[in-house]
């Protein structure tokens, strides 16, 4: 997606059935969630972008001069490109630890996965109002665990931490709320039982290699 | 030390536009939990024994979030009824047909506010120190006492506002807020 035109974006497919993540994030939230919110982050987006300009830009690197684009742009953009890589980091045979090269650096920047991961959970956690928790790698090849209001990315420029994401937690409460409701921290638990690391790995190697 | 205020009806009054699920959640956990927030994060600091419209005015970070929210959501639930005036008299109805052209058009205009602010957050009907009457949008806990105008009306577009009733569909929920809206509290709010 990122190296796509954004006019030619098409609406990503979800890698998996709705219930496939049962019975940690459900059925229900999952179709609302992909078909309602997501799909209408695609369509205002495509909208937003229609005769600006903007939609003959490669999407990356619309992404790293956002803050000229309008708020419709910034916001239904991110909302298309965040939810993308939240359903490709999660799998029905998710959970456990990450491997390899990931767990080293994991293990190195954090102390070891349990610290990296009361770290996430923290920042997704604390996250007031509506936004993201994420993992990313920055400019110097570091890992850090950040969080962004709203629907913007750590790709956008607009970002206090900036650095390319390979792994994002969607703290919207529309992402918990029929299942946990004001139980954030609940969902953050259960959320660690679908994580995909293969996935997670791979996006690392991607940054790194 | 504040404490949460009750409900001033029961919790199934507002069926079915909104429902005593989402009220039961909204007031007991989220409503509490802002309460005991900020009662926790004050003590200590230069806000311990402040009252809110002190800590809308000056406070930031977690102290404010919390501390605002208190505000909005005893504002937000104390103009409620389950047998509501539906439309303005007297003053404020000129007020807001002298600003907005007529009722109709200033419940557009407010829908539209509530349905297009991205994000968690409130709308708001304020009253400017000149008198004027203005539709704000306020991202998460922020509130138009800060920028000195009067809240007069506010409709919550948290989604746990709404979720439970009729998800993504925020416009239906602002619709509904219509129902159960009793404009003799915000009439007296305006006379005040």
């Amino acid at each position: 997606m990122l190296n796509t035109v954004v006019k030619d974006i098409k609406f990503p497919e979800l890698p998996y059935a709705f219930n496939a993540l049962e019975p940690y994030i459900d059925a229900q939230t999952m179709e609302i969630h992909y078909t309602k919110h997501h799909k209408a982050y695609y369509d205002k987006f495509q909208a937003a972008v229609k005769g600006t300009g903007f939609e003959n830009m490669v999407f990356g690197d619309l992404l790293k001069q956002i803050s000229k684009s309008p708020a419709g742009v910034r916001n239904n953009g991110g909302g298309l490109l965040n939810h993308d890589l939240f359903w490709n980091v999660m799998s029905n045979d998710g959970g456990g630890e990450p491997t390899g090269d990931l767990a080293n650096t994991i293990n190195n920047a954090f102390g070891s996965f349990e610290k990296f991961k009361e770290a996430f959970g923290s920042a997704a956690a604390t996250r007031f109002g509506s936004g993201w928790a994420w993992l990313i790698v920055d400019g110097s090849g570091n890992l850090k665990v950040t969080s962004t209001p709203n629907q913007d990315s750590p790709l956008m420029d607009v970002a206090e931490q900036r650095g390319t994401p390979i792994l994002c937690l969607d703290v919207w409460e529309h992402a918990y709320y029929l299942k946990y409701q004001n139980r954030r921290p609940d969902y953050i638990g259960a959320w660690w039982n679908v994580v995909d690391w293969k996935v997670v790995g791979r996006n690392f190697s991607k940054v790194n290699g | 030390m504040f404490e949460l205020p009750q409900l001033p009806y029961a919790y199934d009054a507002l069926e079915p536009y909104i429902t005593k699920k989402t009220l039961e959640f909204h007031h007991d956990k989220h409503h509490q939990a802002y309460v005991d927030k900020v009662n926790g994060l004050v003590k200590g600091t230069g806000f311990e024994g402040a009252g809110l419209e002190t800590i809308i005015q000056k406070a930031d970070g977690g102290i404010f979030n919390n501390g605002a929210q208190v505000w909005n959501h005893t504002f937000y639930f104390d103009q409620f009824s389950n047998n509501p005036a539906t439309a303005p008299e007297g003053n404020l109805a000129e007020a807001i047909n002298r600003d907005f052209g007529d009722f109709e058009k200033f419940r557009e205009a407010f829908a539209n506010a509530a349905a297009t602010l991205f994000g968690s957050g409130w709308a708001w009907l304020a009253a400017n120190t000149d008198g004027s009457l203005e539709i704000v949008q306020t991202s998460n806990a922020a509130n138009p006492l800060r920028d000195g105008k009067k809240p007069l009306l506010t409709c919550d577009v948290w989604e746990h506002a709404y979720y439970l009733d009729v998800q993504n569909k925020r416009p239906a929920y602002v619709g509904n807020f219509w129902k159960v809206l009793d404009w003799k509290v915000i009439e007296k709010r305006f006379s005040n």
